[in-house]
């Protein structure tokens, strides 16, 4: 196993300690407070588990399909505009919570994917297609379509600039 | 059989993979529920209201902070419009609530580098306050707010 990938493992593992850890000193500061958020976590954990299928299904269709080589075409450093285009639409229509998006771009980034890709990804997912009709009746259409156009236009300049901090590979 | 070699290797790569993302994300949900739980949000409304740009930095701070699904952001930017918050100061919550992530960024640094999560969520904070401010000022631009 890569060192990287080890320190990522014990990491992850220790990360999960550490919340364990709060949890515990939450328990004896507020035992209600906390067995509520215990309650919440398993709600959610139920409403994640069908989009961790599909982050393995994706991960597990990347690793097939995505070679170093297609990487660089279309999201690596020669893709140009249609590297920006393909990391905007598939941030918009990307689902499920941000942190499980995590590892496909972790994945990507090893194959090549330009960092600017990836902070554009991450950015473009402000837009949820699914939630504009609550928005929109909250906040009317004029607010929704205006806050939209500013939300992708910065997606790029959001992904320019981490790109710009971060010259060489990360 | 190559063909077989290759799906049996990519298996058995998403599987690793897998296996190693998996405590950060229940180790993220146990957080965010936490958080949720415990963040107060009746005293929000009671930081604004000194301003275009100090409102912006307090509503970009408190969904910075806060977390979970972006509906909760709507609903919580929502009522506080309803209870005379600016429209400047709910955008920038509502942008940073999806764009910047401090519960997350142990996870996001994890699996994508320090240096790159510690930059976009950064830039991330700034840009929400832009988009915040451009956003209304646009409408009010074109008279629609």
């Amino acid at each position: 196993m890569p060192r990287k990938q080890k320190r990522s493992t014990a990491g992850g593992w220790l990360f999960l300690a550490v919340v364990l850890t709060g949890y515990g000193l939450s328990f004896l500061l507020s035992p209600d407070s906390t067995a509520e958020a215990f309650t919440f976590f398993r709600r959610i954990m139920r409403q994640v588990l069908p989009v961790l299928g599909l982050v393995f299904l994706l991960l597990f269709i990347a690793n097939i399909l995505l070679t170093p080589g297609k990487i660089n075409r279309y999201l690596g450093k020669e893709s140009g505009v249609k590297g920006w285009l393909v990391s905007v639409v598939a941030g918009i229509l990307s689902m499920g919570p941000v942190y499980a998006w995590y590892a496909v771009m972790a994945e990507l980034q090893q194959k090549g994917m330009r960092t600017a890709l990836i902070a554009t990804f991450l950015y473009s997912r402000a837009v949820k297609l699914p939630l504009l009709p609550l928005m929109i009746y909250y906040f009317g259409l004029s607010y929704t379509l205006v806050l939209c156009l500013y939300l992708v236009v910065f997606s790029v300049i959001n992904g320019i600039l981490v790109e710009r901090l971060l010259p060489q590979k990360i | 059989m190559q063909t077989e070699n290759h799906l049996q290797q990519s298996l058995q790569k998403t599987i690793r993979t897998f296996i190693n993302i998996l405590p950060v994300i229940v180790g993220m949900l146990l957080a965010t529920s936490l958080v949720i739980t415990l963040f107060p949000e009746d005293i929000s409304t009671g930081l604004f209201g000194n301003g275009d740009i100090p409102d912006a930095i307090t509503g970009a701070s408190i969904g910075s902070i806060a977390a979970g699904h972006p509906l909760a952001s709507y609903l919580l930017a929502g009522e506080m419009l309803s209870g005379g918050v600016s429209l400047i100061a709910v955008t920038a919550l509502m942008v940073t609530w999806v764009t910047v992530g401090i519960v997350q960024l142990p996870a996001e640094a994890l699996m994508l580098g320090t240096r790159f999560a510690i930059y976009r969520n950064i830039i991330s904070f700034g840009i929400a306050i832009i988009i915040a401010l451009l956003t209304v000022y646009s409408l009010q631009l074109f008279g629609a707010a």
